[in-house]
């Protein structure tokens, strides 16, 4: 069994009456990749919220990269990385200074830095562009730059919040790829999609309605468990018992 | 430290690359010393007079020239009827119009009493007000010079010295009300502005779920629009003294740390600004009519303190920009030195602490 880095026990964070995440546990291993799926509204921000350590849970237990949520979201943040679905670089800055202020903001020494944002350009294939400013790149190449940065800093875990909305296709399958190699390196993702051609690419998948995990396994023991054709079957199965609309 | 300084770097780039925020930044103080300065002048220069001379005698002709070569004054009408001035005011070709009686020699030279009428257009009454007071300073001047030929027997002169500025310069006036509008409008608007821009973009976030201490971030943005501030501050007094040739009367040193202190108080209010609003409109919004408006009203700057009812007073002392503008005041006009600003010293310190803690205060209730 690898190395757990993150654990949830009955995580529950109420917001007055409204419990939006309602005693949820999971675990998840080290290089996994975990897509974590429910319609707007079914808890998925807040819980990452939390693990992320921007909100404190009301009750239950959770640790990321074995620090705890509730006293340690210091250390929480130094070792994980995160992007989110609204575009995360700054558009006046070029892709050089982009690189160097994410990385510079994760304590990345100056010269290791350095060597890393050039090797990162090349590898991207962005040598041309490295001091164009990043406003002006398609969205495709910001959202790959985006999760690079992301992880430029080696953390233990990434958080992909909806990663590659309003990205074509195979610019969706070029930045999965890059998600699989994040992972072959030990990263492990954790990440939210509303395509559920996606989610068939993780290694488990829990869907969430209600604030509650309604179903969590491999995609394809989740297409023989509901007897589906497919995840988009699955997922709205599960959806359409939901309580709470948008 | 090390990345705070990478932060404010990042933030001096963004800002020197947004073209629109240094036009402001640069160009508004520059255009408003240029409009107080030389457009919006409340000092009479060249004002249109219309004449109606019912004497056409030697001391009218004599009076209509002086008030003419006066550099105040340039007569642009002669009337021939009383009838004429509501028409010639109504196409507002004049500001005032200056009637002499018939036998207006003669009432002087043998009654020793003449009389002159003005007749101004108080449908601006500031600007009537002033204009019919050089006039008669000018007359005033022309009758002097005839009792120096008749001795009267009976005389009071009143001798008039106005302090501090005896020129009456309206650079005296509006140079420290500019200096305070701009800090404040640039302070709280561009900074609230800036931070809440991150809020839409989403790059907040992102900043949030770094190592960066969220209170660090914020601060590390209101740091470029300081020195920038700081920047406008030499700016205008640089124009001041070499464009409008207005000396600074008292230390430079303490003006330049009252200022830094004033921008300190109106980074705070950008900041507690940002941390109630999520758009940049509404931020905008607030800093301009909830902001600029009571700033520009109850500095003193434009309508005077004193002249308003009780409960409006009262209201003024809360608001920074009275208390910046008496000292600069005190300071570039008077000459003042520490002791005699330390109580608006004072009062600046405890306004920006308090919005600098309830701006934090809000800050971290928010990320909870």
């Amino acid at each position: 069994m690898a190395e757990t880095v993150i654990h949830t026990e009955n995580l529950t964070r109420k917001f007055g009456n409204f419990t939006a995440v309602d005693a949820i546990s999971f675990e998840v291993s080290k290089g996994e990749i975990f897509g974590f799926l429910g319609a707007n509204g079914a808890g998925k921000t807040t819980a990452m919220r939390i693990l992320c350590g921007l909100l404190a849970p009301t009750s239950g237990v959770a640790k990321v990269a074995g620090y705890d949520v509730y006293t340690e979201t210091e250390n929480i943040k130094k070792h994980i990385g995160y992007m989110s679905q609204k575009f995360s670089l700054y558009n006046n800055l070029t892709v050089r200074e982009n690189i160097h202020f994410f990385g510079g903001i994760y304590g990345i020494p100056k010269r290791e830095l350095k060597e890393k944002s050039e090797e990162l350009i090349s590898r991207l294939g962005l040598t041309q562009e490295a001091d164009k400013l990043v406003g002006s790149l398609p969205l495709g190449w910001k959202q790959k730059i985006s999760f690079s940065t992301a992880i430029l800093h080696e953390p233990k875990i990434v958080f992909l919040d909806e990663p590659t909305g309003g990205v074509d296709p195979i610019t969706r399958r070029q930045f999965w790829d890059m998600i699989y190699e994040a992972a072959h390196r030990g990263i492990t993702v954790f990440v939210t999609t509303h395509y559920m051609d996606e989610a068939e690419y993780c290694d488990r998948v829990s869907i969430m309605v209600d604030g509650a995990i309604a179903a969590l396994d491999t995609p394809e023991e989740l297409r023989n468990q509901f007897e589906a054709k497919d995840m988009d079957e699955v997922f709205l199965r599960l959806a359409r018992g939901a309580k709470r609309g948008e | 430290m090390k990345l705070f300084l990478a932060f404010v770097k990042k933030e001096f780039q963004h800002l020197l690359r947004d073209r629109r925020s240094m036009m402001i930044l640069i160009g508004l103080p520059v255009m408003m010393m240029l409009l107080f300065g030389f457009a919006l002048s409340s000092e009479v220069k060249n004002s249109s007079i219309g004449i109606l001379d019912n004497a056409k005698d030697e001391s009218s002709r004599m009076l209509i020239d002086r008030l003419d070569h006066s550099q105040y004054f340039s007569v642009v009408k002669f009337l021939d009827r009383e009838q004429e001035i509501d028409q010639t005011f109504r196409r507002g070709e004049v500001r005032i119009v200056v009637i002499f009686p018939p036998n207006f020699d003669h009432d002087l030279r043998h009654s020793n009493s003449a009389q002159i009428r003005f007749v101004g257009d108080a449908s601006d009454p500031n600007t009537s007000n002033i204009v019919i007071n050089y006039a008669s300073a000018v007359v005033r001047d022309f009758q002097n010079e005839l009792f120096g030929t008749m001795k009267m027997p009976y005389q009071i002169t009143t001798e008039t010295r106005m302090l501090y500025n005896p020129q009456l310069k309206s650079s005296y006036n509006f140079v420290p009300g500019v200096m305070t509008l701009i800090l404040m409008l640039l302070g709280a608007m561009m900074t609230s502005v800036s931070i809440v821009k991150e809020k839409e973009m989403g790059t907040m976030e992102i900043l949030l779920v770094s190592p960066m201490k969220p209170l660090l971030v914020v601060l590390s943005k209101a740091v470029p629009y300081l020195a920038l501030c700081f920047v406008d501050v030499i700016l205008i007094l640089l124009m001041a003294v070499f464009i409008l040739d207005m000396p600074i009367a008292g230390s430079l040193p303490l003006l330049l740390a009252e200022s830094l202190l004033f921008i300190l108080t109106t980074l705070a209010l950008g900041l507690l600004i940002s941390a109630n609003v999520e758009s940049q409109q509404v931020a905008m919004f607030i800093s301009l009519v909830g902001f600029l408006m009571p700033a520009l009203v109850f500095s003193g700057f434009m309508f005077p303190i004193e002249n308003m009812p009780k409960p409006m007073q009262i209201i003024s002392n809360i608001v920074p920009t009275k208390w910046y503008y008496s000292i600069v005041r005190a300071i570039m006009v008077k000459g003042l030195g520490f002791s005699y600003v330390a109580k608006q010293t004072g009062i600046l310190v405890v306004m920006t602490v308090i919005f600098f803690v309830a701006a934090i205060k809000k800050f971290k209730v928010r990320l909870e």
